[in-house]
């Protein structure tokens, strides 16, 4: 049985314009559309993919958070999942907790791949791909931009900042997903009715024996410094001889 | 006294320009003694380079041929035993440090604080979260291991110091062999870097093509610029994935940034946040890149950028410049 892990995050969805709680503490939550974080959309799409070309059997759907990350969840399994765990967990739970959880996973699911994000898109870590190969002692396969499975290897196209850069690594191993390995499907209704009957397991850090006391504490959260809005010229010849007033060209 | 470990980033021999940043850093932690670590197939012009930064105390040249070009699995086990009595293990925020640094963490069952932008004390730091939409200060406890990775566009380069000593080790053999280079594109431009040029033009989805991308490389070399993209560009398919700007793509901080063509996404803003004077240059004057652009312009790309090239190489313009 190719089974193929998928980690998927609630996080603020995209589109949403993310503002700071006036007393500092986080970022405006309530009221606020909740989506799955999208390079973990991509991931679950890349794992669904390998199952309809007969490289997997099973798409196992994998979150850590509170009660209502299960609609998350729920989503995955109408996108095509064949089954989802639901980690609970407070809010925010740091990257290594979320990697040893994962692990405690892995060792009872035994998934020949794993795929997650490269980050989320809310703390902007990009931590729990590589912390769980560590702990797995498993290769990793960070940025992917295309996989292709081969037997009992992948071979993974990777988003580098000098350009792309191809590696091999034998399975199970850890792959986090860039923005351009695919594109997401959209849920269609009858599948989501579907996704309704489809297994959530629901369990929690404690009864995996994950101590997710936070290693690192957020004092405060404040806005950005904003930039000036600066001035409007007429015509290119306005632009040339204000960035050469400036020694800029 | 602090001590702390950079892990050095560098390719065909050559130091990479995050490794100024990350001593800088380290540098901001105060009270520090600054140890780079090369870990390299050859690497003896690097680790000269690494040595010849002000700050460095120390560098640390591990050789062994499994070391090029740089796998994680490989690297970060080697990273995690020289980590061994240093405070701080510190890496660039580049793909490089964004691969490697989070297994080093793991390994070490130590916490990481990724994109570090300010350094407020050895346990506190400052780091943007959301897309730059917010700004994060976190503390680690104190006493514990801390692994970090730089936002490079937040510090200024370490200059020139030193030389300090280098200490050569050789490489333990590795017992990884699970993972496999094959090949990577060679990217080669006689361009500036995108990530440390000084002038980036940068194109967005309104070029409408990869032909017409094209115009803002003339652009670009007109300005000894480096080029730029924003991702729609580059889902488009108009440019190249390394040349993308912005959250998920090169967090940057040029002199000049002249965004053509770009809608100003906060995604693509957040990437740019740092440059000294952002120029934008769009037909709709609703964008949201003009909100935080020094100079806006409005109007037709395909117009304008022959015309600021003829301008810049014409001579009256450069008069009309001294008046």
């Amino acid at each position: 049985m190719q089974r193929i892990l998928v980690g998927i995050k609630r996080v603020v969805d995209y589109n949403v314009r993310v503002r700071v709680r006036p007393d500092g503490t986080g970022v405006v939550t309530d009221g606020v559309k909740m989506s799955i974080n999208p390079f973990d959309e991509i991931a679950l799409e890349e794992a669904l993919r390998i199952k309809e070309r007969g490289g997997a059997d099973e798409v196992l759907a994998v979150s850590l958070g509170p009660d209502d990350t299960q609609q998350q969840l729920r989503t995955a399994l109408a996108m095509g999942a064949d089954r989802a765990i639901l980690v609970r967990a407070a809010e925010s739970v740091e990257p290594l907790a979320v990697a040893r959880a994962l692990l405690r996973i892995i060792e009872r699911e035994a998934p020949a791949l794993v795929i997650l994000g490269k980050q989320a898109i809310d703390d902007d870590c990009s931590q729990t791909g590589p912390m769980l190969a560590a702990l797995w002692d498993r290769p990793q396969a960070t940025f992917a931009s295309k996989v292709e499975i081969d037997g009992g290897r992948a071979r993974v196209t990777r988003e580098v900042d000098a350009g792309l850069e191809t590696i091999e690594v034998d399975l199970p191993a850890v792959i986090t997903t860039d923005l351009r390995l695919n594109e997401p499907r959209y849920v269609k209704l009858p599948d989501i009715m579907k996704a309704k009957k489809k297994p959530l397991d629901v369990t929690d850090l404690a009864a995996l024996g994950v101590e997710a006391a936070p290693m690192l504490k957020v004092l405060r959260f404040e806005p950005p410094p904003q930039r000036q809005k600066g001035v409007m010229l007429k015509t290119a010849a306005e632009l040339v001889a204000a960035l050469r007033q400036k020694g800029l060209v | 006294m602090n001590r702390i470990l950079v892990v050095a980033e560098h390719a065909h021999g050559a130091l990479n320009a995050s490794v100024a940043k990350c001593v800088a850093c380290a540098t901001a932690i105060g009270n520090s003694e600054v140890t780079v670590a090369v870990l390299a197939a050859d690497g003896t012009g690097v680790a000269a380079a690494a040595a010849s930064l002000a700050g460095v105390a120390r560098v640390l040249l591990v050789q062994g041929p499994a070391n090029e070009p740089a796998l994680a699995a490989v690297l970060a086990p080697q990273v995690a035993k020289l980590a061994d009595g240093f405070g701080h293990v510190l890496g660039p925020s580049t793909t490089f440090g964004k691969d490697l640094m989070p297994r080093v963490a793991g390994l070490l069952g130590a916490p990481q604080v990724s994109d570090i932008m300010a350094v407020e004390s050895a346990t506190r730091f400052r780091r943007p979260v959301y897309a730059g939409n917010a700004i994060a200060t976190v503390e680690a406890t104190a006493g514990r291991a801390i692994v970090g990775t730089v936002r490079t566009a937040s510090f200024q380069a370490a200059g020139p110091g030193g030389p300090a000593p280098v200490e050569t080790l050789a490489a333990d053999p590795p017992t990884t062999t699970h993972t496999r280079f094959l090949s990577a594109t060679a990217a080669k431009s006689d361009r500036p870097d995108l990530q440390t040029a000084a002038r980036v033009v940068s194109g967005g989805r309104a070029l409408a093509s990869q032909e017409n991308f094209a115009l803002i490389q003339r652009l670009a070399d007109r300005l000894g610029a480096a080029v730029g993209a924003s991702r729609a560009a580059v889902d488009a398919g108009y440019a190249p994935n390394e040349l993308q700007v912005g959250q998920t793509g090169k967090i940057i901080a040029p002199e000049l940034y002249v965004a053509i063509g770009i809608s100003g996404a906060i995604q693509h803003l957040t990437g740019i946040k740092d440059a000294r004077t952002i120029v934008a240059i769009n037909k709709d004057a609703e964008a949201p890149i003009f909100e935080v652009a020094d100079y806006g312009l409005v109007g037709d790309l395909f117009a304008l950028i022959p015309e600021i090239e003829s301008l810049l190489s014409s001579r009256t313009g450069a008069t009309a410049t001294v008046r």
